[in-house]
């Protein structure tokens, strides 16, 4: 409205009535631009929340290869309740492989073996039966996949068991709105939730795609660079979410983005090569790491 | 009297950056000019051709064809005028068709599902392709042949029609169906493995990291999504089995009338021979014994009319797909 009200001069109307609006504002004085201040350290947006809730799943000494490529060397570390933890590293230094083991996706790859034990709630997953253990440790990729159906229907998957019809739209319409509502996306679609997922933006997928996952209340939440895919106000949103939800579950992200793993993560872990060089506090990890390599990457000397 | 107000800030909107020439055929070489007027010759003519045809076959056809051929039985005579229309053959091509297409379609179908989804043993996976790669090169005639040795066995007599000293004719709609379903089956399939391919491999990892088992991922997300490619598949497998002759002069019979064996009324047509548009027309046409030029023309129209209707219903399907992504 500000490049309007500019044209809209009482002795001007007339003589330029369809003028398009400039395309830039201009500044007439020429003193320099103010910087605009900064608020406060940018990792500042998402509240520390002290240290997190009863250890969730535990990691011993686990090694992942492919064929003959060893992807993860004898990498152990524990992920609590309500708490974050933020995987770093550069590509291709097995942050992925090891998301993908907490939950067994890894076994669906052709070659794919595993060493060192991986327990969920004291428990060894491998004994947990596969289906119940997905809907326990949920994921959120790095693309967002929603399934080709109505946003409902996207939900009511995650929630039903296997591929039966039953129950019904009228039983799971409250589970559905609540996992909507807890991604933050009912807001937006509440008007039609019949509307076909894939005519969201992306944004709004990606955060349907955590509404399906967190629909069947999992106890951890594994996350595959579920912003690099999306423009910054919607990592912005995102990120918001994930500090939300680890109130109630425990989070595991990777990501390639330093500062969001400062931002999001209450603990961080920074692998190469498919070691486990440093895991620790976000703030110890990022402003007075142990390990020389860790202050390399994280200085910004290599990735 | 006011004052004159300040001139208005604007700033008038950036000139647009010159687009950059872009080549023209006249910054061409004579070797490019050359293969783009070929490519121009080569799509022109392919176009002139298929009009010919349609032309020639619409105007034949409409000057012979009449309600009372579609709807009449055909009837061996001598005169013309005695010989009938061509509703059996019409009839004979649909039932053929639909029971060809019925058995095609489950199979490639679940091969196709195999192959991608699952495809161990490697080996065998690999076997199946290029079986089904063999099947799609073998002359029809070929696969008639072999039905017919197939049918005529004794296992096979509930088929077809048995003859008083206890030989089996092994020539029925079920058996020329069965092996029409050879012929459809590798399209089908092709096109189910494409579409089984291009869904990206982080939507199946979507359904399975939510708990669902493989065939409930198969099922609820990897069908759906492949409805279209199925759907043109075997709207392209219906072309070839309507068009296809040598099955239906071996494996149906190719008998002019639709002859029921036995008593139950669907069973026995499907147990009975019959004859097709196909052989219909290669029968009347001077090639065959029909001498009926005109009922051929006619007849050929009809065929020609069935089998662009299928490719425009392939067409269709095509569009919906896009329109849903």
């Amino acid at each position: 409205m500000t490049s309007r009200d500019r044209v809209a001069d009482p002795f001007l109307d007339d003589a330029v009535p369809s003028l398009p609006p400039p395309r830039r504002r201009v500044r007439l004085d020429r003193s320099p631009v103010p910087v605009p201040e900064t608020q406060g350290a940018p990792t500042a947006r998402v509240r520390r929340r002290g240290p997190g809730g009863p250890e969730r799943m535990r990691v011993e000494g686990l090694s992942v290869r492919y064929g003959d490529n060893l992807a993860v060397k004898d990498v152990s570390l524990s992920i609590h309740a309500g708490e974050a933890l933020a995987l770093i590293g550069p590509s291709g230094c097995g942050k992925t492989t090891l998301l993908r083991t907490l939950n067994r996706l890894t076994e669906t790859t052709a070659g794919a073996g595993r060493g060192g034990r991986v327990l969920l709630d004291g428990v060894d997953v491998e004994q947990v039966e596969l289906t119940a253990l997905r809907r326990r440790i949920a994921m959120v990729f790095q693309q967002p996949n929603p399934f080709p159906m109505s946003i409902f229907d996207n939900v009511a998957y995650a929630i039903r068991v296997q591929n039966r019809k039953r129950p019904g739209r009228r039983e799971l319409e409250p589970q559905v709105v609540d996992a909507l509502r807890r991604a933050g996306l009912y807001d937006e679609v509440a008007g039609d939730l019949d509307r076909p997922a894939l005519r969201l933006s992306g944004g709004q997928q990606q955060r349907l795609c955590i509404a399906r996952a967190i629909a069947t209340r999992p106890e951890v939440l594994l996350m595959d660079e579920p912003c690099s895919a999306l423009d910054p106000r919607s990592t912005e949103v995102i990120e918001d979410l994930i500090g939300e939800l680890r109130r109630e579950l425990a989070v595991v992200i990777v990501t390639h983005n330093l500062a969001q793993a400062h931002r999001v993560g209450d603990k961080v872990a920074f692998m190469y090569l498919g070691d486990l060089v440093e895991w620790g506090d976000a703030d110890q990890v990022f402003e007075a790491p142990r390990a020389q390599r860790t202050r390399d990457y994280v200085a910004g000397a290599f990735g | 009297m006011a004052v004159a107000p300040p001139p208005p800030v604007y700033d008038p909107p950036a000139p647009l950056r010159p687009a950059p020439r872009g080549d023209t055929i006249r910054s061409w070489r004579w070797s490019q000019r050359l293969a783009f007027a070929a490519c121009w010759a080569a799509g022109l003519a392919l176009c002139a051709v298929t009009l010919a045809i349609v032309v020639y076959m619409g105007v034949r056809g409409v000057q012979y064809l009449n309600p009372k051929l579609l709807f009449s039985r055909p009837t061996p005579g001598l005169q013309q005028h005695t010989t009938g229309g061509i509703l059996d053959p019409i009839l004979g091509t649909v039932i053929l068709t639909i029971i060809g297409i019925a058995i095609a379609v489950p199979l490639a179908v679940a091969a196709a599902v195999w192959v991608v989804e699952y495809g161990k043993p490697a080996p065998l996976a690999r076997a199946v392709e290029s079986g089904i790669e063999v099947v799609a090169g073998t002359p029809d005639i070929v696969i008639a042949i072999f039905g017919l040795a197939i049918f005529q066995l004794h296992l096979f007599a509930p088929l077809s029609f048995t003859a008083s000293g206890g030989g089996v004719f092994g020539r029925s709609f079920i058996a020329a169906g069965a092996m029409m379903s050879l012929i459809a089956l590798p399209l089908v399939f092709g096109a189910a493995r494409e579409g089984l391919m291009s869904i990206p491999m982080h939507l199946r990892e979507a359904s399975w990291a939510l708990g669902k088992t493989r065939i409930c991922t198969i099922r609820t997300i990897l069908l759906p999504q492949i409805r279209a490619n199925v759907a043109t598949g075997s709207a392209l497998g219906m072309g070839r089995i309507v068009g296809d002759t040598a099955v239906v002069v071996v494996l149906l019979g190719a008998t002019l009338q639709l002859e029921p064996q036995g008593d139950v009324p669907i069973l026995g047509n499907l147990r009975g021979t019959g004859s097709t548009l196909t052989s219909y027309v290669y029968g009347a046409s001077p090639a065959g014994e029909g001498n009926a030029p005109q009922k051929a023309y006619a007849a050929a129209f009809v065929l020609l009319l069935i089998v662009l209707t299928l490719n425009f219903v392939v067409d269709l399907l095509g569009r919906r797909k896009e329109s849903l992504a």
